[in-house]
């Protein structure tokens, strides 16, 4: 191993690791909208607009991301849609995460005790009033470990950017090593980049579930 | 004590505690072959941790525990398991396997753990469950039956591996009212059969019907140890009084 | 507007059931199928054997399976093909071809998965059913085939299907290690092709993506309905 490599690229790889943690970012939030959204709107089984939300998940849930990104990257341009690499890969994985975050929510919502919801119910409360004051705060709570897995799985899935050359740190490594041929330096740089994303979030995703495991989050 | 010979059970010194706190503090007391001892105190007294640890459940810190003579505290798992098979024990919570059959949830222990012959044992199964007048559950599920027909299975199902003592914990603390009494009544007929049991209850009328004698505990420590009859009769202590009084049915409260 | 792109979507489309095109994306899916299959037939039994250590009372192996667990879950699974890629022929001294590599990858990936599948349905079961297992004399493993298993593998196989699933969507990865996959003989049609229809790459990379899904969805549907039963169910 010749560390001399990995110094000399270092810059490379701060730049590839700020793409990663940009795209990351973005798709996260963009999920999590979309996730939300579509999860209401089925909890409330707000008709067609429920079934269309159900038929986007299944859709997206069930197919590859390196193909949904060669669909957007490669395919629209020939019925005239051009979109830049990096706008394909917010698109294609943040329809994708919102399938996953949209279970992940749902997943919160119905864990609430029934007893709760006929509580609210009794004490006369609205059908808005109970969303706003039982649904939301205690299913939120309840989806945050599944939210803080799918957050998980977006930041490796962000690694499949490469394959419409997006320059982050997966594609960055691909192109080192395709110049350089030393393997060894750049994939350890890679899992390095990942790790230091990945092992605080992975920590924090644990310490979540213990908490509602116990119960003291929520409730 | 009406046997004279070797105690079933004996209970020695025994100190259990969690970190600092302790559960139980110098409990002593011994259960002849055929005897009902009903253990009663207020909630936290430690009953139920005294019970799982004749099952080897719990482990004690100090003391010791003797089956016919021999010590059986601070052994191995192995030798538990051993022991389990003579010791019957019965939860709270009943406790069936959900994914098997009533018949399957019976059979399991004498056949996977003792190893017996499988006719025999359904032999041994049919009569138990005529006894109890569930033959006609043999091939349901634990979610079709009642919580006192669950727990009158719990119990045929420990009776099923023919131990010599039987140990029930607040067998009836989870039931509905109105099926506390089937259960008692199964209870009442095994000590009628000069079962050896030891029991942890919250039944007054059924402890004082049931008991040959008391241990009354309170914070982990024996404060009376009475027949059934003077216990409940001509309390000695203040506490046992008290205890009982709190007890009593609200009508009597004057 | 309107007419032109009825055309064209009209030969885009053709591409696909040109010469043997149809039959040839198909072979291509039938290798990622293959190497899914083998993967998880390998990693299942791994799985399930890491996951029943991993409730033993022995902190050493359990530390140890649970750094095997989270490298799997830490490293994004296209750098783990790419690591095995680089990294297992050279230190092997042999030749391996790309097939294999994604095999051995995959079966790793999936054992690590499947153990922490089966630990957490393992410990799912309640401890007072332990105990009663325990009050009826059974001995540590009885404890596991007669009371952990039979209770927890309700729950298993939803999430054994479902990670089935995502082995196959990840098959899509190995065109990246120069496995010959459904995209790579996309790819080459659409080369082929590049003259006539240019536009071909919507209805290939279309007609992937329904393929994917065809074999994926009725596996996540059947794992939804057994989740559902097996919560019912599991209601004593």
């Amino acid at each position: 191993m010749d560390f001399s490599y990995i110094q000399q690229s270092l810059p490379l790889f701060v730049r590839a690791f700020g793409v990663t943690l940009r795209l990351s970012a973005l798709v996260i939030i963009a999920s999590t909208i979309i996730g939300l959204v579509a999860a209401v709107i089925q909890h409330f089984r707000t008709p067609v607009l429920s079934q269309f939300f159900a038929a986007y998940e299944e859709l997206f849930r069930n197919t590859p991301l390196l193909i949904q990104l060669f669909f957007l990257y490669y395919g629209l341009p020939s019925i005239g849609v051009k979109l830049s690499a990096e706008t394909c890969a917010v698109i294609g994985a943040s329809l994708l995460g919102g399938a996953y975050m949209a279970g992940g929510f749902l997943g919160g919502f119905s864990g609430i005790p029934t007893s709760q919801l006929e509580s609210a119910r009794a004490l006369g409360l609205s059908q808005l009033q109970m969303v706003r004051y039982v649904t939301l705060p205690q299913g939120l709570a309840r989806s945050v470990p599944a939210l803080a897995a799918n957050a998980i799985f977006l930041v490796k899935e962000t690694s499949i950017f490469t394959v419409i050359a997006v320059p982050e740190l997966t594609n960055t490594a691909r192109d080192l090593i395709g110049m350089y041929y030393r393997s060894d330096e750049y994939l350890l740089t890679l899992v390095i980049g990942y790790a230091i994303i990945l092992i605080p979030l992975s920590i924090i995703l644990t310490l979540l579930e213990r908490r509602v495991r116990r119960g003291t989050f929520a409730r | 004590m009406t046997d004279a010979s070797t105690p079933l059970l004996r209970v020695t010194d025994v100190c259990k505690s969690y970190g600092e706190h302790e559960v139980l503090k110098n409990v002593s007391f011994s259960v002849a072959k055929g005897e009902v001892l009903v253990l009663l105190g207020p909630s936290g007294s430690g009953k139920s941790t005294l019970i799982r640890c004749l099952n080897g459940l719990e482990d004690i810190q100090s003391g010791s525990i003797e089956f016919e003579g021999n010590t059986i505290s601070g052994r191995k798992e192995k030798d538990w398991r051993e022991l389990r098979t003579r010791i019957g024990m019965v939860f709270q919570s009943y406790d069936l396997f959900p994914n098997l059959t009533v018949a399957q949830n019976i059979c399991l222990g004498p056949l996977k753990v003792q190893k017996r012959d499988r006719h025999e044992v359904e032999q041994q199964m049919n009569s138990l469950l005529d006894e109890v007048q569930l033959s006609e559950y043999r091939n349901s599920y634990p979610r079709e039956l009642s919580g006192g027909q669950k727990q009158r299975i719990a119990i045929v199902r420990a009776l099923a591996m023919n131990p010599d003592v039987m140990l029930f914990d607040e067998v009836t603390a989870s039931l509905d009212p109105e099926m506390v009494r089937e259960v008692l009544e199964l209870m009442l007929g095994l000590a009628r059969q000069k079962m050896t049991m030891i029991v942890v209850t919250h039944e007054m009328e059924f402890a004082r019907r049931v008991a040959d004698n008391v241990l009354f505990l309170e914070n982990g420590v024996v404060v009376e140890q009475q027949t059934g009859e003077e216990f409940f009769d001509c309390p000695s202590t203040e506490r046992a009084q008290a205890f009982l009084h709190s007890m009593s049915p609200i009508d009597s409260v004057d | 507007m309107a007419p032109l792109l009825v055309e064209s979507a009209a030969s885009g489309a053709q591409v696909l059931f040109l010469g043997d095109n149809f039959s040839r994306l198909l072979g291509g899916l039938g290798t990622s199928l293959a190497i899914s299959g083998l993967a998880l037939l390998i990693g299942l039994p791994l799985g399930i054997l890491l996951g029943s250590l991993r409730i033993v009372d022995n902190w050493v192996l359990r530390g140890i399976l649970r750094v095997y667990l989270e490298f799997f879950r830490i490293v994004p699974t296209l750098v783990v093909l790419f690591l095995f890629y680089y990294i297992l022929p050279r230190e092997m001294g042999i030749q391996i071809d790309g097939k294999t590599i994604a095999v051995i990858a995959f079966a790793l990936w999936v054992a690590a998965e499947i153990s922490d599948v089966v630990r957490s349905g393992l410990i799912s079961v309640p401890d007072h059913q332990i105990e009663t297992g325990k009050a009826l004399g059974m001995s540590g493993f009885q404890l596991l085939w007669y009371v952990r298993l039979p209770q927890s593998i309700n729950l298993m196989i939803p999430a054994v299907l479902n990670l089935a699933t995502r082995v196959v969507k990840t098959t899509s990865l190995l065109l990246l290690i120069s496995v010959i996959d459904v995209v790579t003989v996309g790819q080459q049609i659409m080369e082929t092709n590049r003259m006539a229809h240019p536009d071909a790459a919507f209805w290939v990379y279309g007609f992937i993506f329904l393929l994917y899904f065809i074999v994926c969805w009725p596996l996540s549907m059947i794992a939804k309905a057994l989740e559902k039963r097996a919560k019912e169910r599991n209601r004593d």
